[in-house]
């Protein structure tokens, strides 16, 4: 990016994964008929007390922990106002001022190198409802729309950084990186496609160097963390030619259009927002004791960063490898349960990570949900270590393995694809492919022996794979000699 | 500080209020009273108090996290003036 560089906050809203919602008994099931899940509190009857869930309390102590964050020993509620149809009483319950926890950091890493990233806030506040609009599939052009209450309630935390991000690429690393936390801490279940964790990108850009931060835009509508770098890059994009071409950068909600890729505008008639926070009068205020925080303290497992830096100490197992197992629930318990048996780790994370991800992910497939067990694929490794089959086979038996749930020894027998271990079999394969390949023979025989590596790959062709490349070669040069 | 009608307008506006010029003057006037009671307070030396949002003196009221469902929800979906599909039924949002 020329003379531009770009800055970039993010919020980060998280479900909580309670029961029950912040303020009021209802289920935060997913799913449920339209307003099942709603009572008086949260549909904001007349004269209704809401209570505290003291659950939600300590999920945010675990994250603000996790997050370094300073632990408020003091926090208020308050009222944030606004008029819109998915809002029952008109005004959401959050925190303004004195919220939970402030000053933390993460680091994240992008292309190798670790970034530290600051946390602004964190706050905890109720959801909203959900809007189904009539007459159309979005808000524009609908006739009118229905509101159901079910999400109304839902706990949610809010994550605000600092604008310490450079690139998109650096915001999308920073979503990744929360939302492995949040699911390690299993406090969300951080899924960014079905609405469990949301991300607004406050973006701006300034002359390199530049030391004041230009007027930013919120980015909303992103789904998922790719169209959230999406969002962000086509938003940069947009400033520096409205910046180029002598226009101002108006401070201003944009909205993602993943189909254009295109950010739009939403000139609503909305004024500058004022929300007249007040401290929510019927929630008495919030004391964290230095006790519950080490109580809490104690019950957080160890947190993704720490197991990256783990696996690699321990195992010697490459950065990237470890990320890939950590982001798929249920992987790290197989990753170890396998080494335990096996030992190998990178062995065996070349496997979770290559053919069995790339399944898992075709599938969207859990490793606990799928057919492959550890003892199965401990086999199949154990397989190939016999030399009963080649690595190229075994990438078709893992295949087989996760369709069926069969051991490798099963599929192998099936099939027949062991190894050909007879010397006069291999022999006779190689003779054919000598006499088909008169140019490469007469190469080696030249002295050009490099030409021996085609004809190693003649005979796994012919043999299809089954047969062992060093055997192979070793024979080769005999016949050829 | 004396409110002026414009301060009136905004809050109104605010509040989804819809006034009618006589009850702009009124208001302009009750509220600048309200006002002046702020002043009246902000003379008061408060120095070495702490600041409190609430009137009582308790703290950390919590629910057990438990799902309890409410059972007439049926009666909550009456007080809407239009109900479809179990959702409350509201005008288009946007112009
Ligand atoms: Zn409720």
């Amino acid at each position: 990016m020329s003379k531009y560089e770009s800055v970039i906050g993010l919020e980060i809203h998280a479900q909580l994964l309670t029961e029950s919602k912040i303020f009021c008994s209802c289920s935060t099931t997913f799913g449920n008929e339209p307003n099942r899940n709603i009572c008086p509190v949260c549909t904001g009857q007349p004269g209704v007390l809401p209570v505290l869930n003291k659950k939600v309390v300590e999920f945010a102590i675990k994250t603000a922990l996790a997050l370094h964050c300073q632990i408020a020993p003091y926090s208020i509620f308050a009222r944030k106002q606004y008029f819109y149809p998915d809002l029952p009483k008109d005004f959401q319950i959050s925190q303004y001022e004195l919220p939970l926890a402030t000053n933390g950091y993460v680091e994240i890493n992008v292309n190798g190198n670790t970034r530290c990233i600051r946390i602004h806030r964190i706050h905890l506040e109720e959801d909203a409802g959900k809007l189904v609009h009539a007459g159309s599939d979005r808000i524009q052009g609908s006739t009118y729309s229905l509101v159901d209450f079910n999400r109304t309630g839902v706990p949610l935390m809010e994550i605000v950084s600092e604008p310490d991000m450079a690139t998109p690429e650096e915001a999308r690393a920073y979503v990744q990186e929360i939302a492995a936390l949040l699911k390690s801490l299993g406090v969300c279940d951080a899924k960014m496609e079905e609405g469990s964790l949301r991300c607004d990108g406050n973006v701006s850009i300034r002359p390199v160097g530049d030391k004041n931060l230009g007027t930013k835009t919120e980015v909303k509508n992103v789904n998922s963390t790719k169209a959230l770098k999406d969002a962000l890059d086509a938003e940069i994009v947009r400033q520096i030619k409205a910046v180029d071409a002598g226009e101002r950068i108006i401070q201003e909600t944009r909205h993602f259009n993943e189909n254009t890729g295109q950010t739009i505008s939403l000139r609503s008639k909305e004024e500058a927002h004022d929300y007249r926070y007040f401290p929510e009068p019927d929630l008495v205020p919030l004391e964290v004791s230095k006790e519950w925080i080490d109580e809490i303290k104690q019950g957080i497992g160890e947190l993704p960063a720490e197991k990256i830096k783990r696996y690699v100490e321990q195992f010697g197992i490459k950065t990237e490898d470890v990320e890939t197992i950590l982001e798929s629930p249920g992987m790290a318990e197989f990753f170890e349960g396998a080494i335990r048996l096996y030992g190998k780790p990178q062995i065996v994370a070349n496997w979770l990570t290559g053919e069995i991800s790339a399944y898992l992910n075709a599938k969207k497939l859990e490793i606990k949900n799928s057919k492959l067990k550890i003892s199965t694929l401990v086999g199949m490794l154990a397989l190939i270590d016999k030399g009963t089959i080649s690595g190229k086979i075994a990438k078709e038996v893992i295949v087989k393995m996760l369709d069926t749930g069969k051991s490798a020894e099963e599929i192998v027998k099936e099939s027949g694809a062991t190894q050909i271990s007879d010397e006069g079999e291999l022999i006779k394969a190689i003779q054919e492919v000598i006499k088909n390949n008169p140019k490469p023979v007469q190469d080696y025989k030249d002295g050009k022996k490099a030409s021996i590596t085609f004809l190693v790959g003649q005979v796994m062709k012919v043999t299809k794979g089954r047969a062992k490349p060093d055997l192979v070669n070793k024979l080769l040069e005999k016949e050829l000699s | 500080m004396a409110l002026t009608i414009k301060d009136v307008e905004h809050v109104a506006k605010l509040a989804r209020l819809g006034l009618s010029e006589e009850e702009k003057t009124t208001l302009v006037d009750q509220l600048s009273k309200i006002f002046g009671y702020m002043e009246v307070l902000n003379k008061i030396d408060t120095k070495g108090v702490l600041p409190t949002s609430h009137a009582l003196p308790m703290k950390n009221v919590f629910r057990q996290d438990k799902a309890i469902p409410f059972n007439n929800t049926d009666e909550i979906l009456a007080n809407g003036p239009e109900v479809e599909k179990r959702m409350f039924k509201v005008p288009k949002i946007l112009d």
